[in-house]
């Protein structure tokens, strides 16, 4: 019955056939160019096992906490929220270097935390190892679970609470008509997205993991590479990685149920159950001060030398603005045609796209920047394409973030305003222009603003293509550091954190107004 | 003349059959018991749900097939008539331009067609700003301008109050008389399809059946009607 | 505006602008050799005023990734020299096959052993060591470490030139021992970095007594930021040592220039350069001598060196033995 806007699905259809080309076809050239198939060693082995039990645990123990967290956000107003709202999703856009330099002044040997239980005489506690590898992957994770969960409440129309509110129901009848299944439809994708930051994980499990037995995947990929230069093995290892991508993927998406919660008028969400607050005030300070407290450490280190920096820097963060921007674009241009093919494509077709649209971060970033160079190595000069590169490998890794935000809301103005937009025969474009996009603002918003943001940060595939005359504000910032310049390092980690909250913000609040 | 030539409409295990002749121009209520498919029957007039078997004609054109906005029926829903972001200007816009980019003269007719429904200078206002009644009135006025032949209408009413949904009943009565057009309404209220004027399809037991005139209808129900009019 | 351009244009039109009539040499290099902080601007700016020509850098990561990229290039290489390259890489350097004589008229270098290849061209050195700060008593060798309850930080061999190094130094030093050793060390090892700046990052921020780095990492903070309060600790089993080495491209078309350009090196004006940018002893000491400072630092009684055709072997035994050990 799907009449009409067809040409978003198959811009759709064309979006995940770019990113399956992108993934697939670089690890294909990868194989083709190594000598010998490669083999996987125990090693190699023991690193699948770490990657995949550290990860599940990650994900479990993000989302867990994430729930209370979420929940007290959704329900209570305050002075602030947005602000906190925006500031809680700082870890997950930090390069992971600046945030676990951060995590590390709190929770560190020498941090305030230890040196708060010195003052009491209380023994001190060691971050390095699997636990701490936890906690890494918690801080990064948990603002992106609360993020998504949040987005899940938001989406609850306001005319279910005051149902609920007029049939009297309390807190616990209430989660569990409208905010359980909620949750059922929306967890499981969350645990998967976390589930494969973690698999893919790559700083974290090396510099808090304490030593080889934190070796993950994607370290073993970068040692086939460079270590070994195993193109097999490290293909291999990527196949690997996929693979573990697609079945934890099939596992979530076939546990997931669609949302079946009812479209409402663009109020503010409001419930009038008096659970009572200090529950929800312990959730939210706890996660702020996780959380905050690194960032804020980060902010007292770098600001004494954030003006003094050189200019270098200040022109690699202008670089790093432009690819951020223009990559934010590109995913929402690849992502929005696939959510709303994955939703008219019925349920089969669509799950195949959706997992299409998940291989973005289950790609290693090292097999698709070798992949890419090695294709277009012979036709174009590596620098000049360093930037587009990054621009656009940014743009498919965060397509699973933004699918995850976008898919849901698809659905429900798909749902809630097809049948009209079809019964006024709006075409393709019309439909887009003023259904789709006006009533997926927030999503948008959210999505474009992460892609943004995490593009900010990265320093995976622009090191293979970079040819150090356009540096990005993470390589530069590395430089610094190789320089043993680490107070205008930390001037540059501060700078980047603020620009990629910046960006974040200014996104997020074009499409946040009512949250 | 709309004929609906022994259509079969089939969803799991729920059937409903068909073999109808509407006169151009007249206002028909549809009435049956909750379930019995008076909404299925009506998507499957506007396009929404395809039969498995029979014809739709229109002055003698076979309409089923047509994508929903390729027929000749605006249609009402029983809810999200409006988008919520759009003002009752654009909402109704969208009627004559569905493209959304009107001209100064469009401007001009869903001006004029907002006062016809009884609400002038009103446009500029988004749907949560107006009350239910005015809601309905835009999407009334909407459905008008989309000048289709045949209105459809799935329960539009149903949240208003006895008083409004009268006089909506009555508005649309109007609207529809002046401009000629077939009315198909869904309703559960006896009295709307006595206030709409005119005929009533029974939908019941598989079947619809009709038109028959409202008022001996009403007095004298068939067996299936009976049990559910109580 | 022009990232923007060639992002959507996905090719090579903001290629830098090149005077057509002077050739281009390609050099290939690590990253940090062609930051601002590095050696590279100079080097550049000294090298194309001799040469009539464009000097071109490329930095790459660091030394193990430099080699990758360019096997992958492989003969297609735009690259006429690649400079960064150490004895540990100079074996699988060799292997490859990519590399051509260099034309050296008898160099007397200042290394700690004799320099016999004549393809790769070393051009500075230094030791690696423990670097902690002053008021510290650091242990005097890695049993004695391994002993007392000093924390260090350490960085992968896998990911990271030092931490190779650290890995051949024990071995070097301790060989069948070694697994003991760093069974021994294994409670010492706060964590194991990526890369030598992480590592020496979280020394700074106080997560550790001592970090891998080198004798001269003490030379940096004293000559660059006036702060004396940092010291290498001397090990009595010898350091190993570290020799960075250049190569000319056999692939290249600008061979004569290439040629200059290793030649060029060596010259006083380079290596007094090298010496307070990259941090390392010069290859060939310059007529002025060492800058002030670097008389304070350690100086190894024993060069532990492996000839570079063995490192490959020592390597995989040594990785699986540092494996097994901190495995547990």
């Amino acid at each position: 019955m799907a009449r009409g806007a067809r040409p978003l699905t198959v811009a759709g259809l064309g979006s995940a056939a770019l990113v399956a080309a992108l993934v697939l076809g670089t690890v294909i050239a990868v194989f083709a160019r190594a000598e010998g198939a490669g083999a996987l060693g125990p090693a190699d082995w023991a690193a699948i096992r770490f990657t995949l039990w550290q990860a599940a645990l990650s994900s479990a123990l993000s989302v867990a906490l994430a729930i209370p967290v979420a929940r007290a956000l959704a329900r209570r107003r305050f002075l602030g929220r947005g602000l906190l709202i925006t500031l809680l999703g700082a870890p997950f856009i930090l390069p992971v270097i600046v945030a676990v330099l951060g995590l590390l002044m709190v929770f560190g040997r020498a941090g305030w935390v230890n040196d708060a239980l010195g003052a009491v005489g209380l023994p001190s506690v060691a971050i390095y190892g699997v636990q701490g590898v936890i906690l890494g992957h918690v801080f990064f994770n948990l603002p992106l679970a609360v993020r998504l969960i949040l987005q899940g409440w938001l989406s609850v129309p306001a005319e279910r609470f005051r149902l609920a509110a007029s049939l009297g129901m309390g807190a616990g009848a209430i989660f569990r008509t409208i905010e359980a299944p909620m949750l059922r439809a929306v967890l499981p994708g969350v645990a998967l997205v976390i589930f494969l930051v973690c698999t893919s994980s790559f700083a974290v499990a090396l510099t808090l993991g304490g030593g080889p037995r934190a070796t993950t995947v994607e370290l073993a990929i970068y040692q086939a590479f460079r270590f070994d230069f195993d193109l097999g093995r490290a293909a291999l290892l990527a196949v690997v990685q996929l693979a573990v991508t697609l079945a934890a993927g099939a596992l979530a998406l076939s546990v997931a149920v669609p949302s079946a919660l009812g479209a409402g008028l663009d109020r503010v969400v409001r419930r009038w159950d008096r659970a009572p607050g200090w529950p929800d005030a312990l959730a939210i300070a706890l996660a702020a001060a996780f959380l905050l407290v690194p960032l804020a450490a980060l902010v007292t280190r770098g600001a004494p030398s954030l003006l003094s920096l050189p200019p270098v820097v200040w022109a690699a963060a202008g670089r790093s603005l432009a690819v951020a921007v223009a990559s934010a674009a590109l995913c929402l241009v690849l992502t929005l045609p696939l959510a709303v093919a994955i939703h008219r494509t019925g349920r089969r077709a669509g799950r195949g796209l959706e997992v299409a649209g998940m291989l973005g971060i289950a790609a290693s970033p090292l097999v698709i920047g070798t992949g890419l160079f090695i294709v277009t190595f012979p036709f174009v000069a590596p620098g000049a394409i360093a930037l587009a590169v990054t621009g656009l490998v940014n743009a498919v890794m965060a397509m699973p973030f933004a699918l995850r935000a976008l898919g849901p809301a698809v659905a429900e103005v798909e749902r809630d305003w097809s049948r009209l937009a079809q019964s006024l025969g709006m075409g393709g474009w019309a439909r887009l222009r003023l259904v789709l996009l006006p009533r997926l603002r927030r999503p948008l918003g959210f999505a474009g603003g992460l892609a943004a943001a995490l593009s900010m940060g990265d320093l995976g595939v622009v090191t293979l293509f970079a040819d150090g005359q356009s540096a990005t504000l993470p390589l530069q910032l590395f430089r610094l550091m190789g320089a043993y310049r680490m107070d205008d390092a930390a001037g540059a980690a501060l700078l980047l954190l603020g620009l990629s909250l910046a960006l974040f913000w200014l996104f997020d609040r074009g499409g946040r107004v009512n949250a | 003349m709309l004929e609906f030539d022994r259509l079969e409409i089939r969803q799991d295990d729920f059937a409903l059959t068909a073999h109808v002749s509407i006169p151009r121009g007249a206002h028909l209520a549809i009435i049956g018991p909750s379930g019995a498919g008076k909404s299925t029957f009506l998507a499957a007039l506007s396009g929404f749900v395809d039969p498995a078997a029979g014809r739709i004609v229109w002055d003698g054109t076979r309409i089923d097939g047509l994508a929903p906005a390729e027929r000749p029926v605006a249609t009402l829903f029983q809810d999200n008539n409006l988008f919520p972001h759009l003002t009752a200007a654009r909402n109704v816009g969208l009627g004559l331009r569905p493209n959304g980019r009107m001209s100064a003269r469009d401007r001009v007719e869903v001006e004029a067609i907002l006062s016809a429904v009884g609400l002038p200078g009103m446009g500029d206002r988004k749907p949560g700003q107006l009350s239910g009644g005015q809601q309905s009135r835009v999407a009334l006025a909407r459905a008008v301008l989309q000048d289709r032949p045949i209105l459809a209408l799935d329960e539009p009413f149903a949240a208003l109050g006895p008083a409004l949904k009268a006089e909506m009943i009555d508005l649309l009565h109007g609207i529809a008389t002046r401009r000629g057009l077939t009315v198909l309404m869904v309703t559960h209220e006896p009295a709307d399809a006595l206030r709409l004027g005119g005929q009533t399809l029974v939908v019941a037991g598989g079947a619809v059946t009709g038109p028959f005139e409202t008022g001996p209808l009403l007095a004298d129900p068939p067996a299936g009607l009976r049990d559910y009019l109580g | 505006m022009r990232y923007t351009v060639s992002m959507l244009a996905l090719v090579g039109l903001a290629a830098p602008a090149i005077a057509q009539d002077r050739p281009v040499l390609d050099v290939y290099t690590y990253d940090s050799f062609t930051s601002e902080w590095g050696p590279g601007p100079a080097i550049e700016a000294a090298f194309e005023e001799t040469c009539d020509c464009d000097l071109r850098f490329t930095g790459l990561g660091d030394a193990a990734e430099l080699l990758s990229r360019v096997q992958i290039e492989g003969p297609r290489t735009e690259a006429d020299v690649v400079v960064g390259l150490d004895t540990n890489l100079m074996a699988k350097a060799r292997e490859a096959g990519l590399f051509t004589t260099a034309e050296l008229t008898s160099p007397e270098f200042d290394l700690p052993l004799d320099w016999t290849d004549d393809t790769f061209v070393p051009f500075d050195w230094g030791y690696f060591a423990f670097v902690h700060r002053e008021g510290f008593t650091p242990p005097a060798n890695f049993r004695e470490l391994a002993e007392s309850d000093a924390s260090i930080l350490i960085q992968d061999p896998r990911s990271s030139t030092p931490g190779l190094g650290l890995l051949l130094w024990v071995k070097t030093a301790y060989g069948d021992e070694a697994p003991a050793i760093w069974e021994g060390l294994s409670d010492n090892i706060v964590t194991v970095t990526q890369g030598w700046s992480e590592a020496y990052g979280l020394f700074l921020e106080g997560e550790a007594d001592m970090v891998l780095s080198y004798t001269t990492s003490p030379a940096y903070h004293l000559i660059a930021e006036e702060d004396s309060g940092f010291a290498a600790a001397p090990f009595d089993e010898g350091h190993y040592l570290q020799i960075e080495v250049a190569a000319a491209v056999a692939s290249s078309d600008q061979p004569r220039l290439a040629q200059d350009f290793l030649r060029f090196l060596l010259s006083d004006t380079v290596q007094s350069t090298l010496v307070t940018t990259n941090w390392m002893y010069p290859a060939i000491l310059p007529g002025d001598g060492l800058p002030d400072g670097f008389e304070t630092l350690i100086t190894p009684d024993r060069a532990l060196t492996l000839d570079p055709e063995d490192v490959p072997a020592m390597t995989e035994t040594a990785l699986a033995e540092w494996r097994a050990a901190l495995a547990r």
